[in-house]
């Protein structure tokens, strides 16, 4: 056996000990080498369809204004980092920074807010049992399939009422009361697959289940608390129709609505510029996804497994 | 025990009050009075004026807008939810295949369903679609001149549907999940029985993966008739060419928050609530008859 340092032959001729027809196995190894370099450029041609956008955003930010609606193709013809320039420059007064903090401080309260609010609700539907328990799960259930436009008339009208139009805090504040129930969910789905044995050798013990929470279940749920933030951070830094609703002063505006700033006031003459404020909003979210694609990944996963 | 068990319910909704707070401050009472706001006309500034189901009958008798807008919602949701799943599924059998790279390119083809909603993304769109864009001067160079998709009417949608589709890869993940599941015994016994690949999909993975395509399904078509970013901003706002990205949510936003009539949006909010109602009951009711669970015997 000289051959067992490499792979396909070895398996050839284990193959060729069972089967009586020595050639038919390795036409069969063959084969699937075959079938493997096929099914490598067909993934790989998908790649590059699906990536292509992205990857034709991150050169557009080089060109000069001149070349779009001439050359709308993948490399500038004269690259340039004007574009950049201008972007950070800000546009209406206010200066790009601006954008980014309000876009930081809104999505990063919102992680706050999620993790709070949704890991305290999970904890009470996975592991407490109380009167109304079932009705109330259903409830949040539903909330899930419910589409957010229904609510948003009246949600505009109370935070009117409140005082809070052109402040953060309508777009913070739902985030604090765990109205976005795919949170709680994954967290609920999360937390049922946890053994029960320490936190029912804690209540033995006398622990309440504050104590419980604090110190058993949140340690064990850390990777469902890593996607949830990811996802509350991304979702929250992307959304566009909450800060159009309840931002109207541009010093307030986050990115996506800062980018129509530049859409609007000059859709041919600077395309450049908003191309380029484009791929900018787009980094945070593509530096997370990144470095957090496990999380994110499995997150997604889980989530719709055990629905 | 009774004491326990008062105990237990004191800190259940101890647990629970901030998402009471909001379950019942921002979601159960808006929605009851969104409901009553659509009997009524409303701008915001004088209270609202009982109108009984006039919103309802000029939605559906003289309001072209929202038929069109209706009309358009249905067809992207119609034809872009189950072409997404298709390519979905068949992406996810494909690197369920082998698992060298499998990593990579599972997170390649993620990425886009994480940032597809998103304004920068609806601006590359506007770009890539344009006439001299890289798609049209791709059909170009293989003899199809469609010219810019973004500004004609009858190609708009198909665009938004192609962006729909972009995002394949989170419905992906879940269908990938889903594969690695089923058991490889079932795969063996039906190629014992002779079953070809074909044959296999039909007996083995669809009714194994069913709870994941129903699953799937669900959210798919209810996300789908919330699409609002995207085509805001690649009409400017407009829901043109021809009023052909003007769907529910962006028609909503604008006679409500542009025009002012805010029990006419109302009205048409609850349309869409009992339209996505409607279709997650149908699904529910005929799940038995096509959603296999693991330890069915049917």
């Amino acid at each position: 056996m000289s051959t067992t340092s490499f792979g396909e032959p070895a398996i050839a001729t284990l193959e060729n000990q069972v089967d009586a027809t020595p050639r038919a196995p390795r036409r069969k190894v063959k084969r699937k080498t075959w079938q493997t370099v096929i099914w490598f450029i067909v993934l790989i041609a998908v790649t590059a369809v699906v990536l292509y956008p992205l990857v034709w955003l991150l050169f557009a930010t080089f060109k000069p204004n001149s070349e779009f609606g001439s050359n709308m193709g993948l490399i500038p013809n004269a690259p340039t980092i004007d574009n950049y320039t201008k972007v950070f420059e800000g546009i209406a007064g206010v200066p790009m920074w601006r954008f980014f903090l309000n876009s930081f401080i809104i999505a990063a309260g919102s992680v706050i807010g999620v993790l709070l609010s949704s890991s305290l609700a999970a904890y009470a539907f996975a592991r407490i049992q109380f009167k109304g328990l079932s009705v109330l799960f259903a409830a949040m259930i539903g909330t899930l399939l419910l589409p957010f436009h229904v609510v948003i008339i009246p949600q505009y009208i109370i935070f009117n009422r409140l005082d809070m139009i052109d402040t953060f805090w309508p777009l913070l504040l739902p985030k604090f009361l765990a109205t976005e129930a795919f949170f709680v969910f994954l967290l609920v789905q999360f937390i049922r697959q946890m053994p029960r044995d320490m936190d029912e050798a804690a209540r033995i013990d006398g622990a309440g289940h504050m104590r419980i929470f604090w110190s058993i279940i949140l340690p064990l749920i850390k990777p469902a608390l890593i996607t949830c933030s990811i996802f509350a951070f991304i979702w929250a830094w992307n959304d566009f129709l909450g800060p159009l609703l309840y931002l109207t002063s541009p010093e307030n505006y986050p990115l996506p609505i800062a980018l129509r700033l530049y859409n609007d006031q000059t859709s041919v003459s600077d395309y450049g510029a908003t191309v380029t404020a484009s791929f900018i909003a787009l980094i945070p979210v593509l530096l997370f996804f990144l470095v957090f694609q496990r999380f994110l990944v499995d997150g997604v996963a889980t989530q719709g497994l055990k629905g | 025990m009774r004491q326990r068990a008062v105990k237990e319910t004191v800190a259940g909704y101890g647990f629970l009050v901030p998402w009471l707070v909001g379950f019942f401050g921002l979601t159960l009472i808006p929605m009851a009075y969104s409901l009553y706001l659509s009997f009524t006309s409303y701008n915001i500034f004088s209270p609202p004026k009982w109108i009984g189901f006039d919103n309802y009958i000029r939605m559906f008798t003289s309001d072209p807008a929202f038929i069109q807008s209706a009309q358009i919602t249905l067809i992207y949701v119609v034809v872009g939810t189950p072409i997404t799943l298709a390519a979905a599924l068949a992406v996810a059998m494909l690197l369920n295949y082998r698992d060298k790279g499998a990593g990579f390119f599972r997170s390649a083809f993620y990425a886009p369903s994480l940032i597809g909603g998103s304004v920068s993304v609806a601006i590359v769109w506007r770009a890539m679609f344009a006439s001299d864009g890289p798609v049209d001067n791709g059909l170009s160079a293989i003899g199809i001149d469609l010219g810019g998709w973004i500004g004609n009417p009858a190609l708009v949608l198909p665009a938004m549907i192609l962006l729909a589709i972009w995002q394949f890869g989170a419905t992906m993940v879940i269908f990938l999940a889903g594969l690695k599941q089923i058991p490889k015994e079932l795969y063996e016994a039906a190629e014992m029985d002779g079953a070809g690949a074909w044959h296999r999909f039909r007996a083995v993975t669809l009714p194994m993966l069913s709870p994941v395509i129903f699953f799937n399904l669900l959210l798919g078509l209810i996300g789908a008739f919330q699409v609002f970013a995207s085509a805001y901003i690649i009409s400017n706002g407009t829901g043109g060419p021809a009023g052909m990205t003007n769907f529910i949510t962006l028609y909503l936003y604008k006679r409500g928050f542009s025009d002012g009539q805010m029990g006419y949006a109302a009205a048409i909010a609850w349309v869409l609530l009992i339209v996505v109602a409607v279709i997650a009951f149908i699904l529910f009711r005929t799940q038995r008859s096509w959603v296999h669970y693991a330890g069915d015997n049917r």
